[in-house]
């Protein structure tokens, strides 16, 4: 088991004919990820590594039955292919895009309240479970199939505790970046039940960073609902307030988002928090053992 | 992306929320001018994008056109030191003469990004001209929130409702109550992510109007507003900043003598922390996008090099996809290209990354290549030992 993504997923590719879609169409394919056909408007009847491309997405899910969709599409165009893929009935989308405007994605956000579509990201590497489907760019062969799962609004810093975790022999569950935007699908608070429910999950890990209230709802939802261990790590202890620190959402405002806030909240809901970065994955292992 | 408080009342204005009449100058001699046009006593405030001038003696009223002169010239060309600006301030390049509002009764009107709800949120207190953050603390009961429903926008009801928890007589609540929805229009218009006025004045004779204004930009939504992108003001910024700014690289300066550059900005910030624990300081934000090239490396290279701040450099790439000797042959060829002399200490993981070590270890520069994280914080805070003793 895992969550969100298996064997059974069939995904598309919407933004499939631009570099990055076609160039991570390939490694998703090698890596053993079910695509079926990408989209993207205008280029129907042309083929991007042996795919068929429509001009629409609900085209595509007629012809090939997929029920999750990534998106490499621009920032300007990106929050329509969202809402396009809610449209066509699309259970799971995930979204790259870096660069999407917050007002776009507030419209967006609201538009998949009226349809059963679940988002991933924007902002975000992706998802991946082990060995059965990798919707994403993180590289595949840094994970192992096991026992924990990730949660985390950054990129490489999950590749870093990935890798500190394969190191001691434990793999992965599903790890999923939830994305670095202020306006994201599938928070923290969200996924903890999914993850708790999960009977190939035996523990989970956190990977915060500074701004927005995620961490501090996650504590709430751990405290109330999760029984299995939780290790979190949260990032930008050293940043300045005011300050955008590389992520649209990690800014700490008047006050608050910061990680002292964060981690407290946290402890107090039984979580193990890293100190240091360096520690995650000691950490999960004592916590497993 | 943030604007000047006068740039701010030009769109408020443009809007139909009255403000007070008013100049820019950047010469002591324009400002004497201004208030002579304006008539009667003025206010002077610094324009600098930090908040917290008024505390800082920022903001002075005049009672006539030579004191305004006196206070301009005492403010332009000088460093003004708030709590958000840091301890070297910001150089005051322009003063806003402003006429000044005899004050009955001041307002706090907000509008901000809900990230919890995932909507915009219109915030007013009846406790103007202090943070809200402090209200919030003090006694959060003064503060009212409407929420807004993207598919219809603010509605008037929702504006009448927030205006009426001001408490103030029935023509005055009205006129809140229109200055809340033009003020929801900028919002949008505007591609706002923070929008601010405080205070909202009730005057003597019972005019309201914005006595001072904040507007924070989407710069994801700039491309909509290229009028607005060109209100930015580069003197406001670090140098290095802009310079990063131009490359296309997420860099922020900070006060410690580490350099660090990182693909990916979580793991950026990571390294940051890591550095601190190590007992040393980070002199910088920089990520070079998760994705990591060559070339991104190359110029992330150019930034740490020119701050004359940096005793230490650590390199902190998690390859992934990219193969990690590659990122090694654009590391060595940056750091002989910018003529690197301080120690770096380079920590490489991701794909090939024996093959990436021995090209680091073979260039014959003084890298120290660390294997985890750990070791590289180890190495990290030795080499700020030698560096600084």
């Amino acid at each position: 088991m895992s969550i969100l993504i298996d064997r059974d997923t069939v995904a598309l590719v919407q933004g499939i004919t631009g570099n990055e879609g076609r160039f991570h169409t390939r490694q998703m394919l090698d890596y053993g990820t079910r695509l079926v056909g990408g989209v993207t408007p205008g280029k129907a009847g042309e083929t991007v590594e042996g795919l068929p491309v429509f001009d629409t997405v609900s085209d595509a899910v007629a012809e090939t039955g997929a029920d999750a969709s990534i998106i490499f599409v621009p920032p300007r165009f990106a929050a329509d292919a969202i809402m396009e893929a809610a449209e066509a009935g699309i259970r799971l989308v995930v979204c790259l895009t870096e660069g999407i405007p917050t007002r776009d994605m507030i419209v967006a956000h609201r538009y998949l309240d009226l349809h059963e579509t679940q988002l991933v990201g924007p902002n975000t590497p992706g998802l991946i479970s082990p060995d059965l489907c990798k919707l994403g760019v993180m590289a595949g062969y840094i994970h192992r199939p096991g026992v924990v799962g990730i949660l985390s609004r950054s990129g490489t810093l999950t590749y870093e505790v990935v890798h500190q975790l394969s190191q001691t022999g434990i793999g992965q569950s599903t790890c999923i970046g939830i994305g670095g935007d202020q306006i994201i699908g599938l928070s923290f608070d969200r996924l903890l039940p999914m993850f708790e429910a999960d009977p190939q999950t035996q523990g989970i890990i956190l990977i915060g960073e500074i701004g927005g209230p995620a961490e501090e709802e996650a504590a709430l939802v751990i405290a109330d609902q999760v029984t299995k261990p939780v290790v979190a790590f949260v990032a930008g202890r050293t940043a300045p307030p005011g300050r955008r620190m590389g992520h649209a959402g990690a800014i700490i405002t008047g006050g608050s988002g910061t990680t002292a806030a964060k981690i407290e909240a946290l402890r107090k809901a039984g979580v193990t928090v890293a100190t240091s970065p360096a520690d995650v994955g000691a950490t999960m292992a004592e916590r497993l053992s | 992306m943030r604007i000047h408080e006068f740039q701010a009342k030009e769109i408020l204005a443009a809007h139909g929320i009255p403000v007070p009449p008013g100049h820019v100058a950047s010469t002591p001699e324009e400002a004497r001018q201004a208030a002579e046009t304006l008539g009667g006593p003025v206010v002077v405030k610094a324009q600098i994008y930090a908040g917290g001038r008024g505390k800082a003696g920022g903001v002075k009223a005049a009672t006539s056109p030579e004191g305004a002169e006196k206070i301009a010239g005492d403010l332009l060309g000088n460093p003004l030191v708030t709590h958000q600006t840091g301890p070297n301030g910001r150089v005051v390049r322009r003063v806003l003469i402003e006429k000044a509002t005899p004050v009955k009764k001041e307002i706090y009107l907000g509008i901000a990004v809900d990230r919890s709800r995932r909507a915009v949120a219109v915030i007013a207190s009846p406790a103007g001209g202090v943070d809200i953050e402090e209200t919030a603390s003090q006694d959060p009961s003064l503060i009212s929130k409407e929420w807004v429903e993207p598919a219809v926008g603010l509605r008037p009801f929702q504006a009448f409702r927030l205006a009426l928890k001001m408490g103030n007589d029935l023509p005055t609540t009205r006129k809140i109550a229109g200055i809340i929805v033009s003020f929801y229009t900028v919002f949008l218009d505007c591609d706002c992510l923070l929008a601010e006025i405080n205070p909202l004045a009730i005057s003597a004779d019972g005019e309201v109007l914005a006595i001072d204004a904040k507007l924070n930009l989407d710069d994801n939504a700039l491309y909509r507003h290229p009028e607005i992108g060109e209100l930015r003001d580069p003197s406001e910024e670090d140098p290095l900043e802009v310079e990063a700014t131009s490359y296309n690289l997420n860099y922020i300066k900070l006060d410690g003598n580490v350099g660090c550059l990182v693909n990916g900005a979580g793991l950026a910030m990571a390294t940051m922390d890591l550095i601190k624990l190590a007992g040393a300081s980070p002199a910088n934000f920089l990520d070079v996008g998760g994705g990591a090239t060559e070339e991104m490396i190359e110029k992330g290279f150019h930034i740490l090099v020119d701050d004359p701040d940096v005793r230490a450099v650590f390199i902190n790439i998690f390859g992934g996809i990219l193969r990690c000797d590659i990122l090694a042959h654009g590391i060595v060829a940056a750091a002989k290209k910018a003529r690197i002399r301080i120690p770096v200490v380079v920590r490489l993981e991701g794909t090939s990354v024996d093959e990436g070590r021995e090209i680091l270890d073979a260039s014959g520069l003084k890298f120290r290549s660390a294997s985890t994280l750990r070791e590289a914080a180890a190495f990290v805070a030795e080499a700020v030992k030698r560096a600084t003793a």
